[in-house]
């Protein structure tokens, strides 16, 4: 069975800006795939090219196993892509547009489908309503609905929750997981990152064009070093006697990581000595966002 | 196919929602034209032989007001695709370059020719004209209306503001169908502009359309089908690589 998506040696320049450098992976059918990076990382370049958008300036591109050039029109039926920006065609109201999108793809009679989709993205007060008058969060769904209409294995969705409220993010992910329980393979930008923690089995992080971390999310997770811990002291101990890097806050709160386990007894033995008292202590789970941190600062 | 022909329909009803504009208005701005020409010149100016300056105008009002609307659905339809970015909905389909092409041509054909029509049916208000040969018609009627529609996705696809497609538009289009002897038979002019007429793809279209009608013109429709023929084989071709090199479309 061949990846849903393949990228070999995928290079792209915009005139001096190197927008992707030799950018090479591969997503297995039915994976949840991140695609984080900075603003200006190449993540929308990058799905432009395996939509046909952009042409790579050299490497190959592979939709379900189709060359995104030469077998064009059989990834472009694979794949279903939400631009990031805001798009959308004033002439015609929420129905047209998922009933035009659909012919395109050459599904005439596909409003079963269509219902369902405006359903499930709670657009069926406005199906009728045009395109104009949707405020940004909705006609942010007609674009995810739109990228549905001729049910595409894969799935790729460029910050689909930028301006969406909360309430329907959570329905739009709860949305999003069912179609990859249901097999469609999902790759997702966003700069939530816990957004991208909680639903991402592997993540690409992206630095100035280039693949700088490629890994399961817990690999991910996991390979921050150290042991980060929250304590709360009584008042009157002295700062000093706090490793280095400790952060302070108001009310006796410190936060500090120890390069390993075995280096807590010896901190709690010279807090001790140093009259410092241990109200409360917890171990902190390292987030994306840390490793997120500390992956792109290490580049 | 059938995505084809769902594009073909959005481009037609994307003129024929507001079609008061795009319809009815380009159609009273032609029967201004004809009421404000035919009434300073009727009476001073004929022609051919026993046709009125009014129905020797009303071919070439509406050969130009056809060439006009064809240029300004496809070009304008393109250009704000681009603009506001909704053309990716089109870019992200299975849509060939040819099948693309070819709507956004033939809505501006239908679009051409139903303003076209337009003019003409309100001939029998002004005047009696005759049709000696209705073949020539049609034909310099789809010609002109595939050439326009052809130079509107040409300039759709290069123009990135619309200050450019109106300098296109004003400066190439509206000039070469006014020079193109709509208001006049090019034989009235000096031989010099005589010559430089001839060289106006437009004014072969017009001639051999109003043939058609009074099976009289200044070429031959034969030399006119000639010319006409080839600048929309030409042009035709151009436009179609482009669309397949993906030329400011997909970047
Ligand atoms: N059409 C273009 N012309 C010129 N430069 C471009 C073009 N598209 C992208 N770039 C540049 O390529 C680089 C990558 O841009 P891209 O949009 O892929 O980033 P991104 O990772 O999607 O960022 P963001 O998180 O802000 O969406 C940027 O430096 C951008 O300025
Ligand atoms: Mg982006």
């Amino acid at each position: 069975m061949p990846p849903a998506i393949e990228v070999r040696g995928a290079h792209k320049r915009f005139g001096s800006v190197r927008a992707l450098s030799d950018v090479s992976l591969e997503i297995a059918e039915g994976e949840f795939f991140g695609l984080l990076g900075p603003n200006g990382a190449g993540k929308t370049t990058l799905i432009s090219a395996l939509a046909g958008l952009t042409r790579l300036d050299q490497g190959s591109l592979k939709v379900m196993g189709h060359d995104v050039v030469g077998a064009y029109q059989s990834a472009r039926r694979s794949l279903g892509v939400v631009p990031q920006e805001l798009v959308f065609d004033p002439f015609f109201s929420v129905r047209e547009t998922l009933r035009i999108q659909s012919g395109y793809f050459g599904l005439r009679r596909n409003d079963v489908w269509i219902d369902s989709i405006i359903d499930r993205l709670e657009l069926t007060d406005k199906a009728d309503a045009n395109m104009r008058s949707l405020s940004g969060g909705m006609k942010r769904r007609v674009l995810v609905a739109q990228a549905l209409v001729h049910k595409p294995p894969v799935i790729i969705l460029d910050e689909p929750t930028a301006g969406v409220d909360v309430e329907l993010r959570q329905g739009l992910w709860s949305f999003v997981s069912e179609l990859n329980r249901a097999g469609h393979t999902i790759v997702l930008t966003t700069h939530y990152l816990e957004e991208a923690e909680s639903l991402c089995g592997r993540i690409a992080m992206l630095k100035q064009g280039r693949v700088v971390a490629l890994d399961s999310t817990r690999n991910l997770l996991g390979g921050i070093p150290g042991l980060r811990l929250r304590l709360r002291l009584a008042p009157g101990y002295s700062p000093q006697c706090l490793p280095e890097g400790s952060s302070v806050a108001p009310g006796g709160r410190v936060i500090l990581t120890l390069p390993t386990c075995a280096d807590l007894e010896p901190l709690l033995a010279r807090l001790r000595e140093n009259g410092a008292r241990v109200e409360e202590i917890e171990v902190l789970q390292a987030d994306l966002e840390e490793a997120f941190v500390s992956i792109m600062s290490s580049h | 196919m059938n995505g084809f022909l769902t594009l073909l329909q959005k481009e037609l009803l994307r003129f024929w929602k507001v079609s008061f504009q795009t319809v009815a208005a380009p159609v009273l701005t032609a029967l201004l034209y004809l009421l404000i020409f035919s009434h300073v010149l009727e009476s001073k100016l004929q022609v051919y032989p026993g046709v009125s300056y009014t129905a020797f105008l009303l071919p070439g009002l509406a050969m130009m007001s056809l060439l006009q609307n064809a240029f300004a659905n496809s070009s304008s339809s393109l250009i704000q695709s681009k603009i506001t970015g909704n053309l990716v909905f089109v870019l992200l389909t299975p849509l060939s370059p040819l099948q693309t092409y070819l709507a956004y041509v033939l809505a501006a054909l239908v679009r051409g020719l139903v303003v076209g029509a337009g003019v003409l049916a309100t001939a029998p208000v002004f005047t009696t004209l005759p049709v000696a040969n209705p073949g020539w018609i049609l034909l310099f009627a789809v010609l002109g209306g595939v050439l326009l529609a052809s130079l509107g996705v040409l300039a759709g696809i290069w123009a990135d503001k619309f200050d450019q497609l109106a300098a296109f538009q004003n400066f190439l289009i509206v000039p070469l169908t006014f020079l193109a002897g709509v208001f006049y038979s090019i034989h009235s002019l000096p031989p010099f502009w005589q010559q430089v007429s001839h060289l106006n793809p437009f004014f072969y279209l017009i001639d051999g359309f109003r043939y058609g009608f009074f099976g009289a013109s200044d070429v031959p429709p034969g030399l006119a089908f000639a010319v006409v023929g080839t600048a929309t084989l030409v042009l035709t071709t151009v436009t179609l690589r482009l669309f397949q090199s993906g030329y400011k479309l997909r970047g």
